[in-house]
Formats: structure tokens, sequence, C-alpha cells
């Protein structure tokens, strides 16, 4: 492979059984002897098997062989780098060896987990390691980078995810922005009478928080306002929010409702009210909404549609109405970023055969919410569509649009726990029976299931089947004037039709329409879903793959108030051990432009997704910014100079790697060429 | 250097020889002008087919290493071909790839696509040719005098560094006379001792970038939303980058040294002088480069856009196809391993 005589690097090679994770497919101790045989002229001066290599004498073995045999390169084959990359390069650090000089390469998840021929999954783990040797004979010392971080947060969202995470960072003294685009903080809770399991009033435990938040000296509040651009990186982002106009001066408001009294134009609440009730032009969104005062809507106030009106201008008592406020752009300085922009509800009226928006009296789960709420449009009352009958007979169907192939194949967490907080609510306030039609009841976690069972023994009628129509077409005179829901009812084995007066949809939870552009805008990514991709789904939920960025609640995929509550804090916490380090060391693996071999093509300049490239016009080259750089490698492989070497990832290294992997037993490319 | 001319009233000697190539780049040694003269006054020219009378034999005959200087250009196409890389290697101190079929196989590589018999067929067969009774090349003829033979044809071209060893690369369709103008001067500067020969297996007659660093055309973040070919656009902008205008240029590719001298008459750059610095395959880079910049992510629009790229394979690779990782097409490779 390598006619120079003298090896210029001594390597040691480590390959692990994983207990009997590799051993069982692979034969380690014969990848040993063949790497030391085979591979000695490329310098492998030892090698060895061993059980555990990540366990602290497989550690101490290639620590020892460092201090006794003089290594220059350490190459373990084992599991993939995600898992112990890290502790097999401390473990040269304490050595005192560069730690970017050892190379994990997997034989696990790459060989031994793909293959059960023995023989051959041999084979390919001496191939994984000869191309780790080959590579790290290129591999440089590296030294991390330390970033310094701002101690402001921004927190965009301002639902209890964002809340919590806000008030906790606040509380410990930081600075924190917090960017909500509704008029008011609150998101979906706000929006509930009652919260299971315990049956709290929603609005008794969350606007406690809200008020803290409001009124917090450390959090910066910027409601009916949205990011519009971000730019830097972890330690030092600067962020541009732009705060829609309210046309409401709020050093004047006392927020004493009079404008919203005395304005004339009623408008459908299609957020707050989930579209049950009204609002005015100038509204706040709820009676304890924070901050308090109003906003007037543009597209629906009379002033604004033909120039008349002015009711609310005309009895504010402090003169705070302001027809010609204009929107304001603030830029603010944070070290760091918690995303919280919580769900969407699965719009119902993709599923028609369930007839919401077609059949009156089929409700959504949210506007129920808003139905049983005492400050609700109805006060509280359950009510059909016609505003004073009560029902009878109400049937709750679970799983719409969740668990299910045609819309979201994953279980949307929280719909089976409220759907029984609807049957309790119906059969607390009614009286009336109620159906509740269910696929699998889904109750883990605490008091859940003891909340089942309350209200199985409240008499709730429980149907497990996926329910297949609810129509208003009666085949019998018991069906008249009712709806009926058709369900093959699968514990009795038989379809069975239920006439009941109203429905309620448990509609399950959706990434935000706009999820892919705010995940785009803040340099993160999505899975297919739409739900933001932490770190790692087990080990660092709240994390993202970009510095700097976090993620709290429900944009991570559907989840409960306790659960929500919970990554609020647990990012703010991330955040605060950052802030209180001062700085943080980010792994050296960075793209850079050798500028004598730059032409000043500008190809690479508009593709870094993290905007690190910059072009200096005096020069005509291209630069990149380390601190931003996150060495995901694109622009390296878009340079058609080769002028962006990714260190870590040089040409040298991915082309050695390739040739170790394929020519690690037979010269293919001389082949081609000494047959003619 | 003075070690390379042993007895100094004795002038080193020179040869240059022309293998698979079109003879541009001979055209272009003699078309630095008077600096020929130096050659002259410096070398003792052995063997230049095209200039001078020799004879393989005469060569054969030369003693190892006798010959300071060869410039060699030209793929290696057959068998003959082979023979004088491997002879003139054998009797040269320094052989130079000399221009980019020598370098990278150049439109001659491009034969690499197609099987001899395709090969064959273009060159016998096609209708701009007259040859009414069919005749195709026979590499050895039973005559009543004995047996004729011509050299065998390969199933695929190779560089002549993938044949023999090779000390410098000079790129160029033809290499830029001021370049080889340039190189002679150094060579005859190091012979006087008063400069250093570059580093074995260095390109040379080159600049360190690439032709958009020569080129003084205007440029923006590039975002490509179509591409043409030139006499489709209406009215060429004299000072915008073309490929901003939609016309694929190589330049950004192109190793730099011509001076950007399509480019600044308003043809794209075709990429005559080869893959930058370090870069093992030009074709796959600037595809890459180019599918970087494309300003879609809709399949069917970015579709549409390299649509018009009306020749992928003679764009990319027109001049290094047989120098890339590809090196040549089946139907060529399955005639070379059999
Ligand atoms: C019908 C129903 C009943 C439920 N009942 C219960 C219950 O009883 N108990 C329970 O534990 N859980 C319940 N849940 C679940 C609960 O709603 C969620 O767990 C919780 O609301 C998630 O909070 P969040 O902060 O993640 O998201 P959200 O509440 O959605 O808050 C996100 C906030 O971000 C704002 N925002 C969005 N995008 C942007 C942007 N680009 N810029 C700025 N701001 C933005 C939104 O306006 C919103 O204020 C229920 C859910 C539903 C649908
Ligand atoms: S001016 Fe607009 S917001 Fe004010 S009262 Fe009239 S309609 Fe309402
Ligand atoms: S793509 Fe390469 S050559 Fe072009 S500007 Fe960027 S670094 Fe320079
Ligand atoms: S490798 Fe290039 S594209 Fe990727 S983050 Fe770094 S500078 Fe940006
Ligand atoms: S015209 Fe060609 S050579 Fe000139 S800058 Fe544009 S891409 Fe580069």
């Amino acid at each position: 492979m390598n006619d120079q005589a003298e090896p210029k690097e001594r390597i040691g090679v480590y390959v692990c059984h994983c207990g009997s994770n590799i051993a069982a497919t692979v034969d380690v101790a014969d990848v040993a002897v063949w790497a030391k045989e085979r591979l000695g002229d490329e310098g492998v001066v030892i090698t060895h098997d061993y059980k555990f290599m990540c366990s602290s004498l497989g550690q101490e073995l290639i620590e020892r062989d460092i201090k006794e045999e003089g290594l220059t390169r350490v190459v373990v084959a084992a599991c993939s780098p995600h898992l112990h990359e890290k502790t097999f390069r401390t473990a040269c650090a304490r050595a005192g060896l560069n730690p970017y000089l050892c190379e994990l390469v997997s034989i696990r998840e790459q060989v031994s987990w793909v293959h059960s021929d023995r023989q051959a999954a041999t084979e390919k783990a001496k191939a994984v390691v000869a191309g780790g040797v080959e590579r790290v004979i290129h591999n440089e010392p590296l030294e991390p980078l330390h970033i310094p971080i701002h101690p402001a947060t921004l927190v965009v969202g301002g639902g209890i995810a964002g809340i919590q995470a806000a008030l906790e960072l606040a509380d410990s003294g930081h600075q924190v922005y917090l960017v909500e685009r509704e008029p008011s903080i609150g998101g979906h809770m706000a929006q509930f009478d009652k919260t299971f399991p315990t049956m709290d009033c929603a609005a008794c435990i969350l606007t406690p928080k809200m008020v803290d938040a409001g009124g917090h000296p450390h959090i910066d509040l910027f409601t009916w306002s949205e990011v519009v651009r971000v730019d830097g990186f972890v330690g030092n982002f600067t962020v541009t929010i732009r705060q829609k106009p309210r046309y409401i001066d709020t050093d004047l408001c006392t927020g004493c409702g009079i404008c919203w009294e005395k304005c004339p134009k009623r408008v459908i609440d299609d957020v707050y009210e989930a579209g049950l009730g009204y609002r005015k032009a100038v509204y706040t969104p709820f009676a304890q909404a924070v901050p308090k005062y109003p906003v007037i809507d543009p597209e629906n106030c009379t002033y604004f549609i033909n120039g008349k009106c002015r009711a609310c201008e005309k009895f504010c008592p402090t003169d705070a109405i302001k027809f010609d406020q204009e929107e304001e752009f603030i830029t603010v300085q944070v070290g760091n970023i918690i995303l919280a922009t919580g769900f969407d509800l699965f719009d119902a009226r993709r599923v028609p055969q369930y007839g919401y928006g077609r059949l009156a009296n089929v409700f959504t789960s949210l506007e129920f919410e808003r139905l049983c709420n005492a400050a609700g449009p109805t006060n509280g009352q359950i009510v059909m569509r016609d505003g004073v009958t009560k029902p009878e007979l109400v049937a709750v169907i679970h799983c719409v649009g969740s668990r299910d192939r045609n819309y979201n194949n994953y279980c949307s967490v929280i719909c089976c726990m409220s759907s029984l907080k609807f049957a309790h609510l119906v059969k607390e306030r009614t009286g009336a029976r109620v159906y509740n039609f269910y696929i699998d009841m889904r109750t883990a976690f605490k008091d859940y299931d003891e909340f089942y069972q309350r209200v199985l023994e409240e008499g709730t009628i429980f149907v497990r089947g996926r329910v297949a129509e609810v129509t208003d077409a009666a085949r019998l005179p018991s069906e008249d004037g009712k709806l009926i829901v058709q369900v093959e009812d699968t514990l009795a084995g038989r379809q069975r039709r239920i006439p009941v007066d109203m429905v309620i949809l448990s509609a399950g939870l959706e990434p935000r329409h706009d999820a892919k552009a705010v995940a785009h805008q803040f340099g993160i990514s999505c899975s297919a879903n739409g739900w933001f991709i932490e770190r790692h789904p087990k080990l660092d939920p709240v994390a993202t793959m970009t510095e700097g960025i976090f993620i709290a609640g429900t944009v991570q995929g559907p989840k409960d108030i306790p659960a929500s509550v919970s990554q609020g804090a647990a990012a703010a916490a991330r955040v605060l051990g950052r802030i209180n380090k001062g700085e943080i060391e980010l792994e050296p693996v960075r793209a850079t432009i050798d500028a004598r071999h730059c032409s000043g093509c500008r190809i690479c300049n508009g593709l870094c997704p993290f905007n690190a490239i910059i072009f200096h016009e005096d020069a005509m080259v291209s630069e990149i910014n380390h601190a931003l750089c996150q060495g995901c490698g694109t622009c390296v492989a878009a340079c058609p100079a080769g002028a962006i070497s990714g260190s870590s990832f040089s040409n040298e290294q991915i082309m050695s790697q390739i040739e170790g992997l394929l020519l690690f037993d037979r010269p293919v490319r001389s082949r081609h060429f000494s047959a003619v | 250097m003075s070690k390379n001319g042993q007895a100094p009233k004795e002038k080193p000697k020179f040869a240059m020889y022309w293998a698979a190539a079109c003879g541009g780049c001979e055209i272009a040694v003699l078309n630095i002008g008077e600096k020929i003269l130096d050659v002259d006054a410096n070398f003792d020219v052995v063997f230049w087919p095209v200039a001078m009378d020799a004879k393989y034999k005469d060569v054969e005959a030369m003693p190892d290493k006798s010959i300071l200087l060869t410039l060699f250009n030209g793929g290696i196409r057959n068998e003959e071909n082979e023979h004088m890389a491997k002879l003139l290697r054998q009797k040269s101190q320094i052989l130079v790839a000399f221009g980019s079929c020598a370098n990278e196989g150049c439109i001659p590589g491009l034969a690499n696509l197609s099987s001899m018999q395709e090969v064959f067929n273009a060159a016998y067969e096609s209708v701009s040719t007259e040859n009414p009774q069919h005749i195709r090349p026979q590499f050895s003829y039973q005559v009543p005098e004995g047996m004729l033979t011509i050299p065998l044809f390969y199933p695929v071209l190779r560089t002549l560094d993938q044949v023999v060893d090779v000390d410098y690369f000079m790129p160029g369709c033809p290499p830029e006379s001021h370049q080889i103008a340039a190189v002679i001067d150094l060579v005859i500067a190091v012979l006087h001792g008063e400069a250093e020969l570059p580093p074995k297996g260095a390109v040379i007659g080159v600049g360190d970038s690439t032709v958009c660093e020569e080129c003084q055309r205007a440029r923006n973040i590039k975002k490509i939303t179509k591409l043409v070919r030139i006499h489709e656009v209406a009215e060429v902008d004299p000072d915008l980058c073309l490929l901003e205008q939609g016309i694929l240029c190589n330049g950004p590719a192109t190793r730099s040294g011509c001076g950007a001298r399509c480019p600044s008459v308003g043809a794209a750059c075709i990429g005559c002088y080869g893959p930058a610095v370090g870069v093992v395959d030009y074709g796959a880079r600037l595809m890459t480069a180019v599918a970087s910049v494309i300003d879609s992510t809709e399949p069917d629009e970015i579709e549409a856009i390299l649509d018009g790229i009306p020749d992928p394979a003679g764009t990319f690779y027109r001049f290094n196809l047989a120098h890339s990782l590809l090196h040549a097409a089946r139907p060529a490779m399955e005639e070379v391993i059999g």
C-alpha cells in the first residue's frame, strides 16, 4: 500500500468485543492479529482485542501503551463515534496524546449488528480497521475552540414551556428576552378550563406564572412580535425582533377595557376561542392576558378598513390609542436561544367521515375546552351548537388524526387523557351519558391510570374500536335527529351504531404550520413530520445539533404540561450551565479556506447553513468564521478550487480512509492499468 | 544542477515527442517566437520528430538518462505511444507531461466513454467517411514478403503518469506561450545555477488558484436559476460573471495560468488547464460546485435547470476523463479487464 520503508507513526489498534455485541459476529482476535501483521508497514506496532474497551481497564490499556510504547496514533475499533469517541479521545489526552490523533471506527453498528456471516463480517471489520489506520496517519493535532457566552437568553414562544424556561433563567439573575407571536403569553394552556389528571383550574396555576414573567425585572417581554433575523453563533447571537404595531401606547394604557367595550366591530376569534366565540377589533385574548394591553387588529378595525369610527380613541380615558404607530425592529444580543413555539391542533376537517364543519354538533377538543371554560363563550355551560340545549348523549372520539397512516402515524400522547377529562367534565356538568371510543387506552405517567379508573367508575361507557363514521342519516326511528357513531366494537366483536347528541373529536397534536421555516431560521432540523430534532432522543432531548439552540415543550414532540414544564426547566438549566462557565469549548472540526487557492468565485458564499462564510470584496477571497462554522462540510464539497478543507475531514484523510477500506487486501487500482 | 552538465562544453540534451495528441502542443512551443533561439542556444536538440529527422533506434542507442529534458505531449493510445513513453523515461533525467493530453487525456481521452469497436465505427464508418470496402485496421497482416504489423490499439487511453513516472506536469490545451517561455527561462536559469528546480511532481506553468481569479468579470453570490448555451443569450453582459448569466463556465474549477483568455473574450472557460491544486477528480468537483448553487429545492425544477447542460460528460470531463476517478466507461473498461 505504502512503498516508503519507515512508517512515520507508531500506531496502536484496539479491537473491542463489546461483550458479545461484536465478538459474536466478528472474530475480534483474528482482526487484532491481522492488523499487527498486515498493517505493520503502515506503522501499527501494537494491537489488542479486549472485552470492553470503554471500561476503565480498557482505557487504561490505551493510556499505558501510549506511555510505554510511545504510540503517536490510536485506532479503536468498537461502536459508533457518536457513543464513545469522546471516551477514547479523553483517555488519549490523559496519557498526553492529542485527542484528535485517536480515531474510533465502528465495527458494531456498521459490521456486527448488520451482518450474520461471521467470516464475511470479520473480513469487513479488517477493511474498516485498515481504513481507520490509513486515515489516522493523516490526522493532525487540534486544539478545541473557546467561545465566550453572552449571559442573556432569547426564548421564543410564550406557552407554558417558554414561560418556565424564561422564569428559571430570570430567577437566577440573568436577562431573558421572551418573544411571543400573539398579543398575550400563555399558549394553549390558557385556553383550558381544567387540567388532567388533578383537574386543577388551568388559569389558577398558569396565570401566576404569566404575571411573574410579565413583571419580572430580568424579563423583557415582546408580545405581538416575531423574530425576523438571527445572526451570529453560540455565545453571541444577534437577534432582530419585529414588534407589530399594537396601535396602543403601552405607557399610557391602563388596560381598563373601555376600548374593547366600546368597539363596535365583532370578530370571530379563531385563535383563543377556537372559532366558538367573538372578540372585538381591539382586544386582549382573555381577561388575564399578560401584558394587559390590547392590540388593534387592523384587518378588522373599521377605521383601518374605511377610515371612520375611532370609537376607542374617543372613549379611551388616557388617550392611549395611537393609529399612527408603526412596527418596530429591536435588536438584542444573546448567548443562547430556547425555542418553545409549541404545536398546532390537527385540523379535524381532514377526516371528512367524522363530519366536523359539516355536522353542527361535532366539536373539536379545543372548542370543547372553550365550551366548558367558565370564562368561555357559554360561561362554562356545556351546550350544543344552538347555544342552549344540553346534550344527553355525548361521544368522545380518541386518536383523531393520530396513529393513522392517512394522517399522522404517531401517538399524540395527550389525547387519551384529555378525552377522559372531557368525559368527566360532561358527566359532572350535564349528567349526560358519555361514550369514549378508543383504540388503546394510553394512560401512562403518574396518577393518569387512577384518573381513568375514576372516569370508569363514574359510568362512562368505553367502546374499543376506531370509529368508521359519524353521520346524521338515521336508519331507525330512535336515530332521528341524532348523530350516529358507526363503530366496530372490537371487544364485543360486532358493528354498533350509537346515537348521540354531541360528538367531541380529540384531535391530535401537529407541528406548527410554520415549523420548517422557524427551524430553518434558527439553523436546526425538523423530523419528516416537522417536530424539531433533539441532539439525542434519550440522552440530550433539549439540545439540538446546532450549538446554542435549545428546544423545549411540544415543539420537540407531543407531550403534556408536566413534560413541557420539565423541558422548559431543563433547557434553562443547560443554558445556565453555559452562562456560569462563561465560555464553551467547541470541537475544532472546522473548515478553512486557503486564501492562496481561493479564486473568489463565490460559489461557496451562499451555501453555509450557519452563515459562516464571508467574502472580502477588496482581496476577492472568501473566509470562514470559525466560531460560526459547525464543520458540516457543505462548502468543502462545493468549492471547485479545492480551496476549502475541513480539519478532521481533509481530502487526504478521506481518500486514505477509502483506500484503506478498498485496498486493504488487494491493489485494485493498479489492476486496471496493468491488464492492458 | 551543474552536476547534470558534467562536461561544461557539451550542451545539455533536449527532446520533445508527440503521442496521441492533435499537434497543437508542438505548434505552441514553436509559437514562443524568438525564445526558441534560446532553446537552441542552451540545448542540443537530439530528438524532436516534428522539427527534425530522427529514428527511434537512435534514441534506443542513447545512454540512459542522457537527455536532460523531454517534453512529452499526447496520451498513451497504442503500443507505439507506450513504447516511446517508456523509452524516453529511461533516457531522460527530467520528463515533463506537456499539455492536456499527456496530463489528463484531453479530447482523445473522451474515447474512453466508448468501446474500441465504437471508436473504429466512428473513425471508419461514419457518414463523413468514404470507405466502400469497409476497410478496418488489422494489427497484423500476412503478405508474401512476410508479416506486416502496426502498433496495437488499446481499449482505453492512459495519461503519461498512468504509464511511467513523470517529473513535472504542464497543463493546457495547449499550454500558453508565455507560460512555456517562462518554464524555458526557468530551466535555463537552473542550468546557469541561478534558480532551483521545483519539487518533483510539481505542476508548472500555472497559477495557484483557478481561472476566476484571473477573470475580470464582476461576481456575486452564485445562484443558478437556468443554464443556457451562449448563443441562446440575447445579450451577454460583458462585465458580469458568465456563470451568473446562466452560461456554464468551467472557470471556477480550472487551474489558473491561462490569464482567463476565454472568459475575457466572452466565451466560457472549457477547462483545458485542468484541475485546481490537490483536486483529484476535476469533473466531480465542478459538478458538485454547480449542483450546490442550483437555486431550487424542487426536484422537477432542478431537473429542468440541469437539462440546460447539453452534454454533461463533454462539459465536466472534456479534458480530464482519462485521469478522473472514473477513467473510462464500462464498454471500454470491460475490454481492459476482459
Ligand atoms: C385539547 C387539549 C387539551 C389538553 N389538556 C391538557 C391537560 O389537561 N393537561 C396537560 O398536562 N396537558 C394538556 N394538553 C397538552 C398541553 O396543551 C401542552 O402540553 C402544552 O400546552 C404545551 O405547551 P408549549 O409551551 O409547548 O406549547 P404552546 O402552548 O403551543 O405554546 C407555544 C407558544 O409559542 C407561540 N409561538 C408559536 N410560534 C411562534 C413564533 N414563531 N414566534 C413567537 N411565538 C410563537 C404560540 O403563540 C404559543 O403562545 C392538552 C392539549 C390539547 C390540545
Ligand atoms: S377604531 Fe377600530 S378598534 Fe377602535 S373602536 Fe373602532 S373598530 Fe374598534
Ligand atoms: S468556492 Fe472556493 S474558490 Fe470559490 S470563493 Fe469559495 S473558497 Fe474561494
Ligand atoms: S463547513 Fe463550510 S458550509 Fe459547513 S458550517 Fe463550516 S463554513 Fe459553513
Ligand atoms: S466568467 Fe467564468 S471564469 Fe469568470 S468569474 Fe465567472 S465563472 Fe469565473
